[in-house]
């Protein structure tokens, strides 16, 4: 397990989307392996609390319209990484970062790059829901609008359908607009996030573990709702629940003390994983 | 488990004891507080009772104060309390909320602990000592600065007009709003702590600047708290005596203008308490202790009231 760099290694073009790990192979990541566009493309990315590094030199391109889970045992650097994808951590002092994180392109963390502008691109869903408690379940959607100084009725009401609609929320509270956002059950309550991060109308969404405090009927509304976000947008999730990616996700990323292990289709990770340390996470023997 | 006479659940002899003892004790301490409020408000009453059969309700409503003509009224000491109590909140509620903002989301994280504790020591400084620099420092200040400027920018508002004495209802506002400060900054600060960090990255993620995530996620999520905050420095202005005392005029009448002198029930049964010389003198200023007891009392229900109406809608499930 010490020997965890030497076997994050995967060998070069043995994966249709293969990432190097450790900064050795870093330089052969640069050779786009599929014609897929590229949401994220993060290279030699690395991460400190203070003094403790949390990220280790990831390199890996996140390709759009595709859902990607990030597992790994817990401490393992993944909700880390989630949050560097929209810049949440600017809000927590004494972090740094080195290497690059490009979104479509533009290099998140370049110079003159608004932290507020890149949130709006790339909307977050959170492990816990939170919804502003005093307000309606309208209000909840379109503060994100309102926020960017929409004011047309036409539109904001538009909007709040359409988007009460991709969470599959619509007809549940179509008649309870008015109510306060709060009074939605749990898994109703998180999709209501849903529709408040899609009604800014973002290309990407992050998800840290949305299910984690869901009943298993709720969960399963929102992975089947993650499987029609995929037409739209680029989701990210990070999960604990190994049969969540199995099911929901396109590419899996498996991240182990702060370092990426793996990354490859869902499929091959979990049915035939190309190292040693994910097969063992995988098949539950140790994580 | 293998020897259960050592693990019973029955209580062990005699265990039974302190717990009711505890019980009881706690109960009556609880009880003691109810018993004093009684008791405070039957000796107001018991000691004003001379007064209330001489004037009965009209009390309330006279405002004539002429102790030489034994005619006694409460109104100008109710409406100088209200006044100069409203004046501080709207003087000390927007400050002590800025400040508990800064304190607690903006302020780099060395400044926050000596700002703390400078807003805590304003809060041990002695009343009478507000009441000195109030009439050395603040009054000849507003009477030469602001008091002008206001009845030059805002004149022709009832409210900024007549002439400029110096000690003044508007004085007495800005002393009670120091003097209250800190109270409700310390509490919208601990209000505005409470307020889940999920709340606000719910709102960063949404694109919000730094302002608008304290707009829709921290000050409507607290609002209910930080009125509460307010309640408690309004219960605090209410009975505040000594600096108001020093700086309001004494004087009892009721104007429409800030400038001018006022009285306060607190006041007035400081300062006259030792010349009352009459029985009904006396008695009259019971009853002002009886009116402001009684207006503390109202003022609280009534927020507690208007509280629930504001948060009962919307809130009612956030606990």
């Amino acid at each position: 397990m010490s020997t965890l760099p030497e076997t994050a290694r995967i060998p070069a073009g043995a994966a249709p989307v293969r990432v190097a790990a450790a900064p050795a192979t870093a330089s052969t990541a640069d050779v786009p392996v599929e014609a897929e566009e590229v949401a994220f493309d993060i290279r030699n990315f690395s991460m400190w609390y203070g003094q403790r590094q949390a990220l280790q030199e990831i390199t890996i391109k996140i390709s759009a319209r595709k859902v990607t889970a990030i597992i790994g045992p817990s401490g393992c650097g993944k909700s880390t990484f989630l949050r560097s994808l929209n810049r949440m951590h600017d809000l927590t002092p004494g972090t740094r970062l080195e290497g690059t994180l490009r979104h479509f392109g533009n290099d998140l963390y370049g110079p003159g790059i608004d932290a507020t502008a890149v949130r709006r691109r790339v909307g977050m869903v959170f492990q816990k829901s939170n919804p502003f408690p005093t307000m309606s379940i309208a209000d909840n959607v379109l503060v994100g609008l309102r926020l960017n100084g929409m004011r047309d009725r036409s539109v904001l009401q538009e909007r709040l359908e359409q988007s009460l609609r991709m969470a599959a929320l619509w007809d549940e509270v179509k008649d309870l607009l008015n109510r306060p956002g709060t009074s939605l059950s749990g898994g109703q309550q998180q999709r209501l996030c849903i529709a408040r991060s899609l009604a800014v109308q973002p290309d990407t969404l992050l998800m840290d573990e949305p299910c984690s405090a869901l009943d298993p009927i709720a969960t399963a509304k929102i992975e089947d709702l993650i499987q029609t976000l995929r037409e739209k947008y680029t989701v990210v999730i990070v999960t604990h629940n190994m049969q969540q990616a199995a099911r929901c996700s396109d590419r899996t990323a498996f991240f182990y003390m702060g370092r990426l292990i793996e990354f490859d289709n869902t499929r091959k990770i979990f049915t035939n994983p190309s190292n040693p340390q994910t097969e063992a996470y995988v098949s539950g023997r140790f994580g | 488990m293998s020897t259960p006479s050592s693990t019973s659940i029955l209580p062990a002899p005699g265990s039974r004891f302190p717990n009711i003892a505890f019980k009881w004790a706690a109960g009556l301490a609880a009880a003691m507080i109810i018993v004093l409020i009684i008791l405070v408000g039957w000796e107001l009453y018991a000691g004003s009772r001379l007064s209330l059969s001489k004037f009965g309700a009209g009390f309330l409503w006279s405002s004539e104060w002429d102790p030489v003509a034994e005619k006694y009224g409460a109104l100008p000491f109710i409406f100088g309390t209200l006044v100069s109590s409203l004046l501080a909140l709207l003087i000390a509620v927007p400050l002590g909320v800025a400040t508990a903002l800064f304190l607690t989301e903006l302020a780099p994280m060395r400044m926050r602990q000596p700002i703390t504790m400078a807003i805590e020591m304003l809060a041990a400084v002695p009343s009478v000592i507000f009441g000195l620099w109030g009439i050395f420092v603040l009054i000849p200040w507003l009477r030469d600065h602001l008091f002008v400027w206001l009845k030059h920018t805002l004149g022709f508002l009832p409210l900024f007009q007549g002439p400029i004495y110096g000690v003044s209802m508007l004085a007495a506002g800005v002393i009670i709003a120091i003097m209250i400060l800190p109270i409700v900054t310390s509490i919208s600060r601990e209000i505005l702590r409470s307020v889940p960090n999920l709340q606000r990255e719910a709102a960063y993620a949404l694109g919000a600047t730094r302002w608008e995530v304290l707009r829709i996620a921290v000050l409507s999520y607290a609002r209910r708290g930080l009125f509460g905050a307010a309640i408690l420095g309004l219960g605090r202005a209410l009975g505040e005596t000594m600096a108001v005392t020093m700086v309001i005029g004494n004087r009892p009448q009721i104007s429409a203008s800030l400038f001018a002198p006022g009285y306060t029930l607190a006041s007035v049964i400081a300062n006259e308490f030792t010349e009352a010389t009459t029985d009904l003198y006396l008695s009259s200023l019971f009853e002002l202790g009886l009116v402001l007891l009684a207006v503390t009392i109202l003022v609280n229900i009534a927020a507690q009231i208007m509280l629930k109406g504001i948060t009962g809608s919307v809130s009612s499930k956030v606990a």
